[in-house]
């Protein structure tokens, strides 16, 4: 590389007569000797596996949702056809519906319990430690074993372990999977068993930066432990509070492992989700997949989360920033 | 995180002293630990239970406690007789795999962007973030085809490792971690490191690699727990139930095997991760707020 450079050097040197107080112009030589090539080296990994695997497959979407594809023959374009279809599919209010339900009952059951959970063990004197790690415990699980397991536990006769436990206190038997009505709440329940630990942590740790001489200046004025926690640690936690409610908001919006394995969907599509549907329509159908009409639905859902974010960050800026 | 008496949190030490105080609050924490004892190993308790209980007596009365015994076959059974063994295998094979390809694009990627720094360093960076956006269903059907009928190579990839391995470490989340913690390295070294001629190379290899184990640790250990646990990914592109992993292969196995011998194989699936969480505790428990306070 040295010879290579010392044949440019005149010609680099003739231009830096002709334009003295100009630096160089950056020519590939130029590059090449900065250690640009060095550098793209390093960079080689990541532009071949996002471009591959990440850029181009988002890219592909688009172009795919406004084609028909099976695969075989070539491609044709269809304009918005397979959002038409998608749109008219009578499934497709179902699972939207099913899907909405899903992520407001995990509000309500998962998105309280982390919080007064993290509140109480940042109190905690002693052996702290045990706590946070019960409570993340689950986390690690392996999701398929969690629902596999789960779904042992949901066994509906009165031998069921679920059933036999509540069966001490004279309830049920509950048909938990297998009533329309049971089966989503059931789902619900162990998709917070399974990823409430996560957000504990969270609290815990936007806990430890709360400011503690205000709890002082509190007790001083004479608030008790409940009025502390109101007009102090919760609003300290805004921030982290909104975070945690928008992400667990789009993460249950693209709920998968749960219907598909406890439920398949039934019973009467009562736990057809979004995601559900779209890998129904991509791989359920062995004869051969509708693409189109599955990279439609997936577009549909990832524009309505970026709206729905964009809304709710706007609609609640003024509050998490005051 | 340091507690003691003298530390003044939500609750003051006067108030602690407080009868009422101290049992009201006490008594919500005992309660608590005994939902979290319940709620977070219960489950976990139970299924190691019924690894090594007949499956007789875990369908009569699933909340016995080896009324008849242990059967301890269970797990040998399903280790051998139904190829949870070989899974096991599978599983570590592409975690490893996984594993590798994440640190390799995080590490070097973070290298170029972070310390070495070219122009077009802010367009990766932007595309990236945009990347972390993007839900991943997005990418499932386009993804699923390229593997299917790659370009420029055209051989499919389905039922070849690659198929799980390439695409795990297209993380951005990775790549921006690493890059972040790279960028808190003090530059005068690097500096130093240049002035005593050493290259880009030497410069990753000798000095900032050596840095960064902390972080390179955190990666690691979540890239091989979230390849233990992915499903939907090695269920589409590996179709062969020798080459699957044990996520992909226990909803399979669960209607050919007794329930005892089913719960045994689970119980061994989660063997690795939870071992890992308990050597790794701190890691993970800290991981957690990194993760959070990066999202936010």
């Amino acid at each position: 590389m040295s010879a290579l450079d010392q044949l440019r050097e005149p010609a680099l040197t003739k231009r830096g007569l002709s334009d003295v107080t100009v630096v160089p112009r950056r020519t590939p030589a130029t590059w090449v000797r900065g250690g640009g090539l060095t550098t793209l080296l390093f960079l080689l990994p990541l532009l071949f596996v996002f471009g591959a695997f990440s850029w181009y497959p988002i890219v592909r979407t688009v172009i795919m949702s406004l084609q028909h594809t099976n695969l075989v023959q070539p491609a044709t374009w269809v304009g918005f056809k397979n959002f038409e279809q998608v749109w008219h599919d009578p499934l497709f209010p179902i699972a939207v519906k099913n899907t909405a339900y899903f992520a407001g009952l995990a509000l309500l059951f998962g998105y309280p319990v982390p919080l007064i959970a993290a509140v109480l063990m940042s109190e905690v004197r002693k052996r702290r430690g045990i706590y946070s790690a019960l409570a993340y415990l689950p986390v690690v699980i392996p999701p398929v074993v969690a629902v596999l397991l789960w779904k042992v536990f949901y066994d509906a006769s009165s031998a069921g372990a679920f059933n036999t436990v509540l069966g001490w206190v004279h309830l049920g038997p509950y048909p938990w999977l297998q009533s329309q009505q049971w089966a989503m709440p059931s789902l619900v329940l162990e998709s917070t068993w399974a990823n409430a630990g996560a957000t504990v942590i969270i609290y815990l740790a936007a806990l430890t930066s709360v400011q503690t001489e205000l709890y002082e200046a509190a007790s001083v004025d004479g608030a008790g432990i409940v009025r502390k926690v109101w007009h102090i640690t919760l609003p300290q936690l805004r921030g982290v509070l909104l975070v945690t409610m928008i992400l667990q908001i789009i993460g249950t919006a693209q709920v998968f492992l749960e219907p598909y394995l406890f439920t398949s969907g039934g019973p009467a599509n009562a736990t057809l989700t979004v995601l559900l549907l779209i890998f129904n329509y991509a791989f359920g159908n062995s004869l051969g997949g509708d693409y189109g009409a599955a990279t439609a639905l997936s577009l549909m859902l990832a524009g309505f989360l970026a709206v729905f974010s964009l809304v709710y960050l706007r609609a609640t800026r003024s509050w998490s920033t005051r | 995180m340091t507690d003691g008496e003298g530390s003044t949190g939500l609750i003051s030490t006067a108030e602690w002293h407080k009868r009422s105080v101290r049992w009201g609050i006490g008594g919500l924490q005992a309660l608590l630990l005994f939902a979290l004892v319940v709620g977070g190993l219960g489950p976990i308790l139970w299924l190691a239970k019924g690894a090594i209980t007949p499956t007789i007596d875990t369908i009569t009365h699933p909340m016995g406690l080896f009324q008849h015994g242990t059967a301890w076959s269970n797990l040998k059974e399903a280790w051998s007789t139904v190829h949870v063994g070989r899974y096991f295998w599978n599983t570590v094979v592409i975690a490893f795999g996984s594993w590798a390809s994440q640190l390799l694009v995080a590490t070097t990627g973070g290298f170029a962007l972070s310390v070495l720094q070219p122009r077009y360093a802010k367009v990766i960076n932007a595309l990236l973030l945009t990347t972390l956006f993007v839900p991943a269903v997005v990418l499932l059907v386009p993804l699923y085809i390229e593997i299917v009928h790659p370009p420029l190579i055209h051989h499919s990839l389905i039922d070849s490792y690659w198929a799980v391995w390439l695409p795990a470490g297209a993380s951005a989340f990775n790549v921006v971690l690493v890059k972040r913690f790279f960028d808190n390295l003090p530059r005068e070294i690097f500096e130093a490191a240049r002035i005593d001629g050493a290259g880009p190379f030497r410069l990753f290899r000798s000095i900032v690699l050596p840095m960064s184990k902390p972080i390179l640790g955190v990666v690691s250990i979540f890239a091989v727990l979230a390849s233990w646990k992915d499903f939907l990914w090695p269920l589409l592109v590996l179709t062969n139930p020798n080459e699957q992993p044990l996520s992909v292969r226990l909803p399979s196995i669960q209607a050919q095997t007794s329930l005892g011998v089913f719960l045994a194989a689970m119980f061994i699936a989660c063997l690795v991760p939870i071992a890992g969480f308990l050597i790794f505790q701190r890691s993970f428990l800290r991981g957690g707020g990194l993760g959070g306070a990066l999202k936010g």
